[in-house]
C-alpha cells in the first residue's frame, strides 16, 4: 500500500538525519574535528592526535549516546502519556515525576539539616543527587500508584500529578528561603540539566534501564490504540483498562524517572516529540507513532545538545533552557494550529 | 437451561449502588434476545434505557438478576472473551485522533490479534467484509473526523460488524440524523440481523419507525419492562401509557403518536 511506502521512505529520511546528527554532535563544539576524522575514530579507535581521539570517545561519545537515550526515552513517555489521558498536553511529567525528583534533590542540596547526620554525610558525594532524584520520583509514583488505583476516572490522575507538582514546588521554595547562595546555586545547575556529567558506568545503567522501559512501553502498543476510541470501547474490546493505565504509568516512571536522576529534568521534549511524529506521519497508528517517535526523539536531542555546545564558542548553555527555548515556540504553534494536535 | 436466546437477563433489577446508597432505576427485567432479530429498546428519557444497556454489556453490575450470555452467566466471561461475543457502539464523542475510517474499523479485530496488533489475511477479510456491507466504501482512506454524524455512525456499525459478535448493542445510533440518515441506518441494522443472523438490540427515540421495521420491541416505563412483536404491544395498547401526557396519543390504527 502506498501509505506503507511512503512511511518506509519517512524512517529512510529520519535515519540518515540521525546518523548526520550523530556525527554532527561528535565533530562539531568548542573543538571543532572534521567528520572523516570522527569516523576514522569511530571506526578505528586510533587517532595520531590524542587529544581529538580523547574528546570523541571519552567525552563526546558518551554524551551522544545520553542524548539519544534521553530523546527517546522521554518522547516515548510523551506519546503514551498523550493517550492515555486523551490530552494532547500531557507529557511524561503530567505524573509529577519530575517535581518529585526536584523535591529530592532539594532535600539533599540544600535540606541536608532536615536529615539524620549519618544519611546526611552518606549522601555528600556525587551519587548524593542521584539517589535524591530517584526516590524523590519513585516517591510520587507509589502516591501516584495508590492514587490511581482509588480512582476509576483516568482525567483525575491528570489532577492529581499536578497537585503533587504543586505541592513539591512549594515545598522547595521554603526550602531555597533557608539554604545558603552555594547550596541554592548547585539546586540551580541541577534543575539546568546536564547530559555530559555521566561515568561510563552511568551510562551503562541508564542504557539498560532506558531499554528495559522501552520493553515494557511495546507491551502496550496494542492496547493504546485501542484506547483511541475511549475507554468504553476499549473495554469492549476486550482491554484491560486498569491493567494498560498501571504499565503505562510504570514505564513512564522507569524512563522519565530515571533520566531526570541522571540528567536533570529535560523541558518539553517529552510533549512537543509525540506530536511532532504525529504532525509529520499523519497517523495515530501506535506501531508506527512509537518508530517515529524513536527516532524524532533522538535527532531532536542530539540536536539541542549541539545547540547548547555552541560550536566554535568557548563556553556551553544549559541543555534544559534550549530544549524550552526551541520546544516552547513548537507548542505554541501546536496549539495555535490546533488542527496538528490529535 | 436451555434456550436459543444469545443473551437473557432474568429478575434483573438495574440502577446505580454509591457507598451510602443505592439507587434502583428499573426492576424486574426479563428479556430474551434471539439471533436473527432486531430488537428496539424504546422508553422515555431517563427511564433507564441507557443503564439497561450498560448492564447488559457488562459496563456497570446488576443490582440483581442475572444476565446469560449463550447460558452462561456474563460474569464468568474474561473481557476477551466477552469481546468475542458482544460488540457496542454508544453515543459517546470519539476522542481526536487521526485514525482513518478503514483504521478505525481495523480496531474492531482486536479480540483476534496478536499481541501487537498485526491484522492477518482473515483479520483483512473481516474489515472488507465490514465495509462492503455498510457500503461505505467511498469512505475507507478518509480521517474519521472529516466525515458526517450520519457516516460516522454507519462507520461505528462496521466497527462493530468486524468484531465478528452474533450480538451487537447500540446506545440511540439515529439521534442527531436526519430522517433520510435515521432510515438508512434502520435498514442497515435491519439487513445485518435479518441476512447475517446477527442479534442487534439498540435504544431509539424513534418509535414510528421502530414500530414499523423491528422484529421485537422492549417498551420501558416506570412501571414494567415487556418485550414482545410490535403488533402485539400495539393491540395490548402497551404505546398508549408510554408518555404521561394527555395530549400525545398512540393512534393504533396509522401506529404512531399523534399530539391533540
Amino acid at each position: 500500500m502506498s501509505t506503507s511506502d511512503k512511511n518506509n521512505k519517512l524512517y529512510l529520511t529520519l535515519f540518515s538525519v540521525l546518523v548526520l546528527a550523530f556525527i554532527c554532535n561528535l565533530a562539531f563544539g568548542n573543538v571543532m574535528i572534521p567528520f572523516s576524522d570522527v569516523c576514522k575514530i569511530l571506526a578505528t579507535q586510533s587517532h595520531e592526535k590524542s587529544t581529538w581521539l580523547y574528546i570523541v570517545l571519552d567525552y563526546r561519545l558518551p554524551k551522544a549516546l545520553v542524548a539519544i537515550l534521553t530523546g527517546v526515552g522521554l518522547s516515548i513517555s510523551g506519546l503514551i502519556m498523550q493517550t492515555l489521558f486523551r490530552n494532547p498536553l500531557a507529557g511524561p511529567y503530567v505524573l509529577g515525576l519530575s517535581s518529585g525528583a526536584s523535591l529530592g534533590v532539594a532535600i539533599v542540596i540544600m535540606g541536608s539539616f532536615l536529615l539524620p547526620s549519618f544519611i546526611a554525610d552518606f549522601l555528600v558525594n556525587d551519587y548524593g543527587i542521584l539517589f535524591g532524584a530517584f526516590f524523590g520520583s519513585l516517591l510520587v509514583l507509589i502516591l501516584v500508584f495508590f492514587v490511581a488505583s482509588k480512582l476509576k476516572d483516568t482525567m483525575s490522575i491528570l489532577i492529581v500529578g499536578l497537585m503533587f507538582s504543586s505541592l513539591t514546588s512549594a515545598i522547595i521554595n521554603v526550602l531555597t528561603t533557608f539554604s545558603s547562595a552555594e547550596k541554592l546555586q548547585k539546586f540551580t545547575f541541577w534543575t539546568l540539566g546536564s547530559l555530559g556529567n555521566l561515568n561510563k558506568n552511568q551510562v551503562a545503567l541508564l542504557t539498560i534501564v532506558v531499554l528495559v522501559g522501552l520493553l515494557i512501553s511495546f507491551t502496550i502498543i496494542k492496547p493504546l490504540d485501542g484506547l483511541l476510541l475511549g475507554e468504553n470501547y476499549a473495554r469492549s474490546l476486550g482491554i484491560s483498562i486498569k491493567k494498560t493505565r498501571n504499565i503505562s504509568i510504570l514505564a513512564t516512571s522507569i524512563l522519565a524517572g530515571t533520566i531526570t536522576a541522571f540528567v536533570g529534568p529535560i523541558a518539553f521534549v517529552g510533549l512537543a516529540i509525540p506530536h511532532m511524529s504525529k504532525l509529520i506521519f499523519q497517523t495515530s497508528n501506535h506501531k508506527i507513532l512509537f518508530m517515529a517517535t524513536l527516532f524524532l526523539g533522538a535527532i531532536t536531542m542530539l540536536v539541542c545538545d549541539l545547540i547548547s555546545q555552541m560550536p566554535g564558542q568557548s563556553f556551553t548553555i544549559p541543555i534544559n533552557a534550549v530544549t524550552s527555548i526551541l520546544g516552547a515556540p513548537v507548542v505554541i504553534w501546536l496549539i495555535i494550529r490546533k488542527k496538528g494536535i490529535r | 437451561m436451555i434456550t436459543k436466546a444469545i443473551l437473557k437477563t432474568e429478575n434483573l433489577n438495574i440502577g446505580y449502588t454509591s457507598k451510602k446508597s443505592k439507587i434502583d432505576i428499573a426492576s424486574n427485567i426479563n428479556l430474551e434476545l434471539e439471533a436473527g432479530k432486531l430488537i428496539t429498546l424504546i422508553g422515555g428519557n431517563g427511564i433507564g434505557k441507557s443503564t439497561l444497556l450498560k448492564t447488559i454489556t457488562s459496563i456497570i453490575p446488576a443490582l440483581s438478576g442475572e444476565v446469560y450470555l449463550s447460558d452462561n452467566k456474563i460474569a464468568t466471561y474474561t473481557p476477551e472473551s466477552l469481546a468475542q461475543y458482544l460488540s457496542i457502539v454508544t453515543t459517546e464523542k470519539l476522542p481526536a485522533s487521526n485514525l482513518t475510517v478503514s483504521e478505525l474499523i481495523a480496531l474492531g479485530r482486536h479480540p483476534y490479534t496478536n499481541w501487537i496488533g498485526n491484522l492477518t489475511e482473515n483479520d483483512l477479510n473481516h474489515i472488507q467484509n465490514a465495509i462492503n456491507i455498510t457500503n461505505i466504501n467511498h469512505l475507507q482512506f478518509k480521517k474519521y473526523s472529516e466525515i458526517s454524524d450520519g457516516q460516522l455512525q454507519k462507520v461505528m456499525i462496521a466497527r462493530a460488524l468486524a468484531q465478528d459478535t452474533p450480538l451487537i448493542i447500540l446506545d440511540e445510533p439515529t439521534t442527531h440524523l436526519d430522517l433520510f440518515h435515521k432510515v438508512a441506518v434502520f435498514k442497515l441494522l435491519k439487513k445485518l440481523a435479518n441476512e447475517n443472523n446477527k442479534c442487534i438490540l439498540f435504544s431509539t427515540h424513534d418509535i414510528d419507525l421502530a414500530i414499523q421495521l423491528s422484529d421485537e420491541m422492549i417498551v420501558m416505563t416506570e412501571e414494567f419492562c415487556i418485550q414482545d412483536q410490535p403488533c402485539n404491544l400495539i393491540e395490548k395498547g402497551v404505546f398508549d401509557s408510554l408518555f404521561k401526557d394527555e395530549n400525545i396519543v398512540f393512534d393504533k390504527q396509522y401506529g404512531k403518536f399523534i399530539v391533540k
